[in-house]
């Protein structure tokens, strides 16, 4: 396989006529497989009677999927994998120099965000820019906040947590309630919520001590069911299913996001549209994201995040090396779970509504995959696992050309979970730690000092 | 009596309704090599983590430097300066063999880290050559050399270490036990180990205890120890290096 890419002419012909033969055989497969499941629908006529339906067009699409597909994976894909395997072997490892954009990746990435508010007005007009500032720009930095904030919890200090939208739902709920009934602001509640999502993450620690794995999740996962139930049952309080509406929104240094006289759009002299309170929101989901970045980057490097990391490795260890693994554990949820806070209020003020259907099972296992998929640990990665899982949800709503071949009954959303599942698996098989699986060291010898130069080289790995 | 640094009294330790260790009476000296060795299942290891809290003694007393240890939980007793070598080395893989260390030294002193690195790389030269290599990639050897390295990072008044041989070829083996050695000579740490490799404790030992079902049914120096007939004929003999 390895000299493919240097055959003759014949050679090649050859490979084509494979290629076909096998895309014939791989579109024969596909027949059998289908005929039945698509090519015949069974529906019931209005007098109840059992019709079959039949569905030779799409049945021909799946077909020639199948073929092509077949016919571009032989004839072109495995050569050039195996060409590429080929070359990969015979070069030598070389050491790369990493490139100005991955050395300063961070930095491009915030200011590329920064940007991005102002250069989607430019492109789409104030109007225009609604929807990709609010369903992509603040939906995907709320789900980046979610994520990096339990990755302390999975990603540090390994204790799997299933139930981490309780503390979302804390958060959220901490917001709407103390606003709705006491008036408070934002600015306020922002942090008591996170102070009251952190306790609750106390409140979980203490029974969940002793669990490890299957164990935890189990627990937690309960954990997260109960407190929605008793967002659903407390009726008098909560309002149940109907969900608390009509929350505060927040304001920027007292000023209002309305029509008032006051408001932001008659201060600044700009035509009045929610274009704006978008825009504030999405920089303040931001710096909230910006703030968890900063914050978890530091722990690593202290002293308690070094304990979260030894935790996840080997809990007798670290106790046999002086660690209190009852503190380490709790305030590793007590830290994710402010995290959760602060983007559980963050996300009620930006909904404006609150109810417990927001706070499903379905929402912390998509934050789990984010976790995982971006690999555990790396803010990076959970990053850009964030920007794909909920991203490419919204491109889906996008892709109405879809329905030209489908069908105008085709809801691509409603494949969202199917194309995550099979997106899960790929990406697992492919790169099995996640987008950025590499860890960064976090200890160092002092170079400057009594330390060759070699030797620092070596130290920063 | 209390001159001992670890002085072990009527030790009973129990797992549920088992009883591990029955009775177990151990002291430990300033500058010493006290060496355990016993047949699988005598219970040594069990006497290591009872000394380290983890499970407790139910009856009987521990005491370190004079202070009773034996209610303590098991990080207490480790910031207590008694470091350990756990049986299966535990060090943590996916970090760093800096890193490793790091963790030894302690969570909130890093004072003197860069001195005590330097002196253990000094006395595994390995370790310096893997230093920012993964630990989980380490070979079997160089996870032991790192994990009595974690260990001495705390500055211990007492190191100790649960079957440092083990697995290990005897080549290695030497080398582990060559440098225990010097670390007593040379800084006067007390060491108590466990082992299996009984010619290699004994003769690096000053003295040694030989365990049988949860008792200790001998001890003496390790040179009377090493020519005891009973001692050579049940863990000696055949099984030399």
């Amino acid at each position: 396989m390895a000299n493919v890419a240097s055959t003759t002419a014949s050679a090649g012909s050859e490979l084509t006529a494979r290629a076909l033969r096998e895309a014939v055989f791989a579109g024969l497969i596909t027949l059998g497989l289908f005929v039945l499941f698509v090519g015949l629908k069974t529906d019931q006529n209005i007098r109840n009677e059992l019709i079959l339906t039949q569905r030779w067009g799409l049945l021909a699409t799946f077909i020639i999927v199948a073929m092509v597909g077949r016919f571009l994976m032989v004839a072109y894909a495995q050569p050039w994998l195996a060409q590429r395997k080929a070359t990969k072997a015979a070069a030598a490892e070389v050491v790369k120099e990493e490139g100005f954009f991955s050395r300063n990746f961070s930095k491009i990435a915030i200011a590329a965000l920064v940007l991005y508010p102002p250069v989607i007005v430019a492109l789409f007009g104030v109007q225009g820019s609604l929807k990709w500032v609010d369903n992509f720009g603040i939906q995907i930095l709320i789900y980046v906040m979610l994520a990096w904030g339990l990755n302390i919890v999975v990603g540090l200090a390994g204790l799997l947590d299933l139930g981490y939208v309780a503390f979302y739902a804390v958060g959220a709920y901490s917001y709407a309630l103390l606003s709705s009934y006491f008036g408070l602001s934002f600015w306020v509640l922002l942090p008591v919520a996170g102070l009251l999502a952190a306790c609750w993450g106390v409140i979980l620690g203490f029974p969940v001590l002793r669990l490890r794995g299957d164990y935890l999740a189990i627990v937690t996962l309960a954990f997260g069911e109960i407190i929605r139930l008793v967002l659903i049952n407390w009726t008098e309080v909560t309002k149940g299913t109907f969900g608390v509406s009509g929350i505060a929104k927040a304001t920027l240094f007292g000023i209002k996001f309305d029509a008032s006289k006051d408001g932001f759009a008659a201060l600044m002299g700009l035509p009045i549209s929610s274009a704006y309170y978008k825009i504030f929101l999405f920089y303040l989901a931001l710096a909230l994201c910006m703030i968890t970045a900063f914050v978890t980057i530091r722990l690593r490097r202290m002293p308690i995040g070094r304990a979260w990391e030894a935790l996840r490795e080997d809990e007798i260890a670290c106790r046999s090396l002086g660690i209190n693994t009852v503190t380490t554990k709790l305030t590793a949820f007590a830290t994710g779970a402010m995290f959760g806070g602060f983007a559980g209020s963050f996300f009620a003020v930006r909904q404006g509504f609150v109810s417990p259907e927001s706070f499903v099972f379905l929402e912390s296992a998509v934050i789990l995959a984010i976790v995982v998929l971006g690999g555990m640990g790396s803010l990076t990665g959970i990053a850009i696992a964030a920007i794909v899982m909920i991203g490419g949800t919204e491109i889906l709503r996008e892709l109405t050309f879809l329905k030209m071949i489908f069908g105008p009954n085709f809801t691509p959303e409603l494949y969202r979970m199917l194309i995550f599942g099979l997106a899960m698996v790929i990406v697992m098989v492919w790169k099995p730690r996640g987008f950025v699986g590499s860890r960064e060291p976090t200890a160092f010898l002092h170079k400057r000092k009594a330390v060759s130069g070699s030797f620092t080289k070596e130290g920063h790995g | 009596m209390t001159a001992a640094l670890l002085n072990v009294r009527g030790v009973e330790t129990y797992y549920g309704n088992i009883r591990a260790l029955n009775g177990v009476d151990i002291e430990v000296h300033r500058g010493e090599i006290v060496s355990l060795i016993g047949a699988n299942g005598a219970g040594k290891s069990t006497l290591m983590m009872t000394i380290c809290g983890s499970p407790q003694a139910r009856t009987g007393s521990i005491h370190f430097d004079g202070q009773e240890i034996t209610r303590m939980p098991t990080h207490e007793i480790a910031r207590l300066r008694i470091a350990q070598s756990p049986e299966g080395r535990r060090i943590f893989p996916r970090m760093t063999v800096l890193e490793n260390l790091q963790m030894g030294a302690g969570l909130d002193n890093l004072k003197h880290f860069n001195e005590d690195v330097e002196k253990v790389f000094t006395l595994f030269p390995r370790l310096k050559e893997r230093q920012a290599q993964r630990g989980g990639t380490l070979s079997g050897g160089e996870q032991q050399m790192l994990s009595i390295s974690r260990a001495l990072m705390a500055r211990p008044k007492l190191l100790l270490l649960d079957e440092p041989s083990l697995g290990l070829a005897p080549l290695i083996v030497k080398g582990i036990f060559e440098a225990i050695k010097t670390l007593n000579k040379k800084e006067g740490l007390t060491v108590f180990l466990v082992e299996q490799n009984a010619f290699g404790a004994l003769k690096l030992s000053d003295r040694g205890y030989v365990m049988v079902n949860g008792r200790v049914t001998m001890s003496g120096t390790g040179k009377d120890l090493l020519a005891n007939p009973e001692v050579r004929s049940a863990y000696l003999e055949g099984g030399r290096h």
